[in-house]
């Protein structure tokens, strides 16, 4: 069980990650539990996954390619990025390249080194759930998400940057 | 010049309480020192040798009086009554309080200002000609595409943890004043034959320990695309930079890996699918940001006592000749105030100086001050009839050492004096070869030449395109000092190369006047030093200044 914040709440969900041990194999887990499945796993049996009973679900590691996602985005109820560190930026990229060009409708969540001071950029570039890292506040993280009221830029949750919506015309 | 509208000053005052809280949860042991590193960064705040620094962003070089005022008032109430002028047009504070830095960013809000993104691995302040508006060779004002840059790069969600810093330069007139080439991102504004404003687009330029003169990928960019190339460019870098080794991590380490052409193709295809996106500038937009720098109500100026002054006072006529240069605005005139006064570190400023500078802009300049990334302030458009009175009080202020180009007006880091990257101190060399070429007609025969200093390899100093440039390193311990020649900033940047070993901090004015005699014995004419050691390049200086002397 971890502690997710979604819909500017916190939840607790029985989602099962699974990351490779150093050896490269998959851990055990529960096959009545859904799972969050690496990208590389995935690809190389979709199959297996999908005969699972629970929803489908998968994760990107900040290397990967969110391109190799498009056969599978209509199928997949929940998309996973992780950020090893709060400092690597990657994860926002690939969050607006599923959500703005892949048109990925589904859950698009955050985990990792994820607390409150990344959470409304996150937000914008398209993740909706947050998976905060253990010991850090959560009702913080929901109030966080309201840090600015307004963005110069144009992006997921407001394609128009701000000269778009406040400047009239000539 | 811009003035903030609602939602400007919201974004900061939010930023401001967003801050403040960051530092209030470090100080009560809920962030680690690693978590709040990358926090305080990008609200500009190091921890150096003796203090907090704190790095205030002056966007493109433009401050109002009151802004200046204000910090004049910030180094007195919370550091030492002094601030200091970067090579990146901003201004720093060297002996802040970290509980403090809360209150001065609140203060720096209500004159419009902050310290947004001055550091860290993210999107740095947008620097630009300091000249801009005023130049005699303009063709396109760089201002109101800087203020467009800077609102693009202010907390742009994507990009906020970008492999390493990302520092892009604006330039619009013929002569690149602001060293376009050596930056990340350099756009040279031009017009095409419809007279239609772009920008020629140059990638990965770069100084510090892999010093790079930039790759012009884009020609002609349409300027209504800046802002989704600019999002292209940023993406491709942010998805594929190196983030293994901080050393490789600025864009230039990419675009070499992937050469020029092949990260060019990779931003076009990013590009494809963002061109005439909603971040497409319309004219109205453009319009909306360009009047904001509307020339000022300029006068018809008598300059008839202005010229027998220069005819009949020499020192004036030389101070006007080296400190001052002719505007677009006939009449008028941009004043350099040197910030290089011997015994003075490069780019240091007293509050006391502040404030009168604030005032001199009110009464004298529309209430506007440039700073230009060679560390000196100006003030643009002054009428040819004041600039005798204003250079009295410069020169009461210690303002007016006419040096503006010259040997002794040297650009220089704040080195291991104060800086914790520093491999060795900067200051006192640059002030020990002030000290040495004192003599102002010796200085004027010699002519342009700019000497550079870092105390670093990160070369915060620029001594990479310095015609002659000094890099402090460290040997077992001690302070040395590596020489190079002929590096040079504009249209035609170069990297400077290293003439040999390096030197003790003790020698280095001799070792100047070694390579200024190679110049005076060897140059052709008017030739200038840069083009005395392009002509006859390095070996001339290096058999002089190593062979022994008795």
């Amino acid at each position: 069980m971890q502690n997710i914040i979604k819909n500017r709440q916190v939840i607790s969900d029985d989602w099962q990650l699974l990351r490779l041990n150093p050896e490269g194999e998959l851990p055990q887990f529960d096959p009545a539990l859904p799972v969050i499945v690496p990208l590389a796993s995935w690809l190389a049996d979709v199959e297996r996954w999908r005969r699972l009973p629970g929803p489908r679900a998968l994760w990107l590691a900040p290397e990967d390619d969110p391109a190799l996602l498009l056969p599978y985005l209509d199928e997949i109820a929940l998309i996973a990025v992780d950020f090893p560190s709060f400092t690597d930026g990657r994860g926002y990229s690939i969050g607006r390249l599923l959500r703005e060009r892949y048109r990925y409708l589904h859950e698009l969540r955050a985990l990792g080194d994820v607390w409150q001071d990344q959470l409304q950029a996150l937000w914008q570039v398209g993740f909706d759930s947050f998976e905060i890292k253990p010991g850090k506040p959560l009702e913080q993280s929901i109030t966080a998400l309201e840090s600015f009221s307004d963005h110069y830029q144009g992006n997921y949750r407001q394609p128009d940057p701000w000269f778009r919506r406040s400047i009239n015309s000539v | 010049m811009y003035r903030y509208n609602q939602t400007d000053t919201r974004i900061v005052e939010e930023r401001v309480a967003q801050y403040r809280d960051q530092t209030t949860r470090y100080l009560a042991g809920e962030l680690s020192e690693d978590e709040f590193r990358p926090l305080r960064l990008m609200n500009g705040l190091y921890v150096q040798r003796h203090a907090p620094m704190l790095r205030v962003a002056i966007p493109y070089g433009i401050l109002s009086s009151t802004q200046l005022r204000k910090l004049a008032d910030i180094s007195r109430r919370y550091d030492r009554g002094y601030g200091h002028f970067t090579t990146r047009q901003n201004i720093q504070f060297n002996w802040i309080r970290l509980e403090q830095s809360p209150d001065i960013l609140a203060e720096l809000a209500t004159v419009e200002m902050h310290a947004i993104q001055t550091s860290g691995n993210c999107v740095r302040n947008t620097t630009a000609d300091a000249y801009a508006g005023v130049a005699a060779d303009e063709i396109v004002d760089p201002r109101p595409w800087c203020e467009i840059i800077r609102q693009w790069s202010t907390l742009h969600p994507e990009f906020a943890f970008l492999p390493r810093k990302f520092k892009i330069a604006v330039s619009g007139s013929l002569e690149d004043r602001a060293a376009t080439l050596v930056h990340d991102v350099g756009l040279n504004a031009r017009l095409d034959e419809n007279g239609e404003v772009g920008f020629s687009v140059s990638i990965g330029g770069g100084l510090g320990r892999t010093p790079i003169i930039g790759d012009v990928i884009k020609p002609f960019l349409p300027a209504r695309h800046l802002l989704t190339y600019l999002d292209a460019v940023l993406r491709v870098y942010n998805r594929f930079g190196r983030r293994d080794n901080k050393y490789k991590a600025r864009i230039k380490i990419l675009v070499r890996a992937m050469t020029a052409e092949g990260f060019a193709a990779k931003v076009d295809d990013e590009w494809s699918h963002l061109v005439n996106g909603p971040s497409t500038l319309r004219e109205q937009d453009v319009a909306h940001y360009a009047s904001f720098f509307d020339d000022p109500d300029y006068q018809q100026v008598d300059s008839g006592d202005f010229q027998a002054r220069r005819q009949a006072e020499p020192a004036f006529a030389r101070w006007v000749e080296r400190n001052t240069r002719e505007e677009r605005a006939a009449g008028y005139r941009s004043v350099v105030l040197s910030l290089k006064k011997t015994g003075v570190p490069p780019g240091d400023i007293q509050a006391e100086q502040m404030d009168a500078v604030a005032a001199w802009a009110e009464n004298y300049a529309f209430g506007e001050i440039r700073v230009a990334h060679e560390q000196n302030l100006i003030l643009p458009n002054i009428r040819e009839s004041d600039l005798h009175q204003l250079w009295q009080l410069a020169r009461e202020q210690g303002f007016a050492t006419p040096n503006i180009g010259l040997l002794t007006d040297i650009i220089c880091c704040p080195g291991g004096d104060f800086c914790a990257l520093a491999n060795a101190k900067s200051i006192p060399v640059a002030e020990a070869i002030q000290r040495r070429f004192d003599d102002l007609d010796y200085l004027y025969e010699l002519g342009p030449i700019q000497l550079n200093m870092s105390g670093c390899m990160n070369a915060c100093g620029h001594h990479h395109i310095g015609h002659i440039g000094i890099l402090g390193v460290d040997k077992n311990g001690e302070e040395w000092y590596q020489v190079s020649l002929g590096g040079s900033q504009g249209s035609a940047a170069t990297i400077g190369k290293v003439i040999g070993p390096s030197f003790a901090r003790a020698a280095m004015p001799e070792v100047i006047g070694r390579v200024l005699e190679v110049y005076v014995e060897r140059r052709i004419e008017q030739e200038s030093f840069l083009e005395t050691v392009r002509r006859i390049g390095l070996d001339p200086f290096k058999e002089w200044v190593y062979a022994k002397h008795h």
